[in-house]
């Protein structure tokens, strides 16, 4: 009698130790993965604060409308402000338009083929490629082979071919969420498939691919180790005026500030960093804006 | 009836058939330069590397254990730059793994959707930032923090460099490993709790090993990014390439050299110029094979089920 009620209660307190054990491994995992994750949010906060705190009194006018300089009071970054605003506007001209058309033509022209696979397998390669491999191919390629040299035209077509597989399945993507029945609609109307393509599947798709076009700019304006390699680490001091200009951009004279041993032009280079973070913001808010703006006007 | 067949029935009574048939062929061409685009890369490392290897034997580039490009006595021996650039791809991915994984896990596991709503973009914005920010924290935050527990690490130090890059491809990790475990079906969880499982076991007995795959998938990728970034290391890693596996010490990588000699001191048609396409076509391959690891992965994985 003694013994069985030892025995019960010695399962009993070994149940509950197991039962003790198992929640205390049950609460690591989840505190290893809440960890996990405030590092990451940790992370990010601390990068924003620590730049803001370092760039914030340097922060002027100066740095947007002045040309680079020895003095880190007086220097800006108009020419390569000026420089990404052309290298970018050139690359969405050509990266947009191509990335609409293949993914209209992969998505809706386009039957199960060696062709289409071929595209499709090529374009994940692209996506998968460095970018500074593509700049040694605007290098070698666009400015010595084709004699371009190493201008604003070589850094814009590059550009787009490093954004063109994020237009393409932005097209996609956007495409695919046209429902079916619209387009069976356009074509009870007598409609021809190009009809249905470019005045019913588009239009709707439009706001989504201009939202995936501008995470494609903004991706194509932080870019630096391509255009370093293209244009050289250059030191310009007026602003761009034709496509076969040298350049520079925003990251890559930030990243000639960063260089510097001085102090100042640390403090100026995360100043820099600020402005081009906000410039980035900007774009991204824009992005979201139009999206709200453009899909309840196609909703009409 | 499926739309092909009403098109068909359209083509037959439009007159504008042919001018049809045209844009279609338009949209095709335009599509092909896609593949175009990735011959002319694969074209122009080729060639520019021939020029190389012409000059400098392979045996020296592929074995030789010193880079000293621009050099009086230049030797063009590859290993160095291989060596930095696994030394901080694998510091990189030591951050990155166990804590995107981890992220991915509360993300789909623990958290409320409120808090996911509020999480998942803030994440985001990590692979939004340039990557010349990076190289900006890794040499004025990372560095000297680390010089306080660290004295004799070196101001540019494959370290500091290699966690920035962590950073850098943590929010990739953490989405592709999401994916991943959203992929796992809810029934076999289920299962997992009606054996009287908690949730540990359930992600660690059933969730982890079924996207274990396609979790191994996203790191490779990973890994193929980690090792083309370029601006991070070329800020804060040191420029100075030494077949050294010591974190705290300066390293070049692959890219990194690139990047440097692309700064002025390679001009078109010299040896020096063409070493960056040989190191550039190695580069390439070695990221063009991990991308297809990756995706051999997932198709066996999508198979098997």
């Amino acid at each position: 009698m003694n013994a069985n009620i030892n025995s019960a209660t010695k399962t009993r307190i070994v149940g509950g130790k197991r039962l003790t054990r198992k929640k205390v491994v049950d609460k690591s995992l989840y505190m290893a993965v809440l960890i996990a994750v405030s590092i990451g949010i940790i992370v990010l906060s601390t990068l924003l604060i620590d730049i803001t705190l370092s760039g914030i009194h340097k922060l002027s006018p100066n740095i947007i409308f002045n040309y680079p300089s020895g003095d880190p009071n007086e220097a800006g970054m108009r020419p390569a402000i000026l420089g990404s605003i052309w290298v970018v506007s050139l690359a969405i001209m050509i990266a947009l338009p191509l990335g609409i058309v293949t993914g209209l033509y992969l998505s809706e022209f386009s039957r199960q083929s060696i062709i289409r696979n071929l595209i499709i397998f090529n374009l994940t390669n692209l996506a998968g490629v460095p970018s500074v491999i593509f700049g040694l191919v605007g290098l070698g390629f666009l400015s010595y082979t084709l004699g371009l040299g190493r201008t604003i035209i070589v850094g814009g077509i590059t550009l787009a071919f490093l954004i063109l597989p994020l237009t393409t399945v932005a097209t996609i993507e956007a495409v695919n969420l046209v429902p079916l029945s619209h387009r069976w609609a356009g074509y009870a109307l007598g409609a021809t498939k190009v009809q249905v393509v470019f005045r019913i599947v588009l239009p709707q798709a439009f706001p989504s691919i201009l939202t995936g076009t501008i995470l494609a700019i903004s991706r194509a304006m932080g870019e630096a180790a391509p255009l370093l390699i293209i244009s050289g680490l250059l030191f310009i001091k007026r602003d761009p005026s034709s496509i076969f200009d040298s350049f520079t951009v925003m990251p890559l004279q930030i990243f000639n500030w960063i260089g510097r041993p001085q102090a100042a032009f640390r403090e100026l280079s995360a100043a820099s960093i600020i402005v081009m973070l906000a410039i980035l913001l900007a774009m991204n808010v824009v992005a979201i804006y139009l999206r709200g703006k453009l899909q309840s006007r196609v909703i009409e | 009836m499926n739309s092909a067949s009403i098109i068909s029935i359209k083509r037959g009574r439009r007159r504008g058939v042919i001018s049809e048939k045209i844009i279609e062929n338009l949209f095709l061409s335009a599509s092909v330069i896609t593949v175009l685009a990735v011959l002319v890369i694969i074209f122009t490392l080729v060639s520019e590397s021939l020029s190389f290897f012409l000059q400098i034997s392979p045996r020296e580039f592929f074995l030789g254990t010193q880079w000293t490009a621009f050099f009086e006595d230049r030797s063009f021996g590859v290993l160095p730059l291989l060596s930095g650039t696994i030394l901080t791809s694998t510091i990189a991915l030591l951050f990155a793994v166990p804590t995107g994984v981890g992220s991915a896990i509360f993300l789909s596991e623990y958290s409320s959707e409120r808090v996911r709503r509020i999480v998942k973009p803030t994440l985001e914005v990590l692979a939004g930032i340039p990557t010349v920010v990076y190289g900006y924290f890794a040499l004025y935050f990372i560095t000297p923090n680390l010089r306080t527990f660290i004295p004799d690490i070196s101001i540019f130090n494959a370290l500091s460099a290699g966690l920035a890059v962590g950073v850098m491809i943590l929010p990739t990790v953490a989405s592709l490993s999401e994916d991943a475990i959203y992929a796992v079906p809810q029934n076999l969880k289920e299962v997992a709790y009606a054996l009287g499982g908690r949730k540990v076991d359930a992600i660690v007995r059933v969730i982890i090993p079924y996207a274990l795959p396609a979790i191994l998938s996203a790191i490779i990728i990973a890994m193929a990014r980690v090792i083309g970034e370029t601006m991070i290391v070329t800020i804060a890693a040191g420029l100075k390439p030494s077949l050294t596996l010591n974190p705290f010490e300066s390293v070049m990588t692959m890219t990194a050299a690139i990047a440097q000699a692309a700064t002025g001191d390679a001009p078109h048609g010299t040896v020096q110029y063409s070493s960056l396409f040989a190191v550039g076509t190695y580069l390439f391959v070695i990221v063009m094979i991990l991308n297809s690891m990756s995706h051999l992965i997932r198709l066996r994985w999508s198979i098997k089920l």
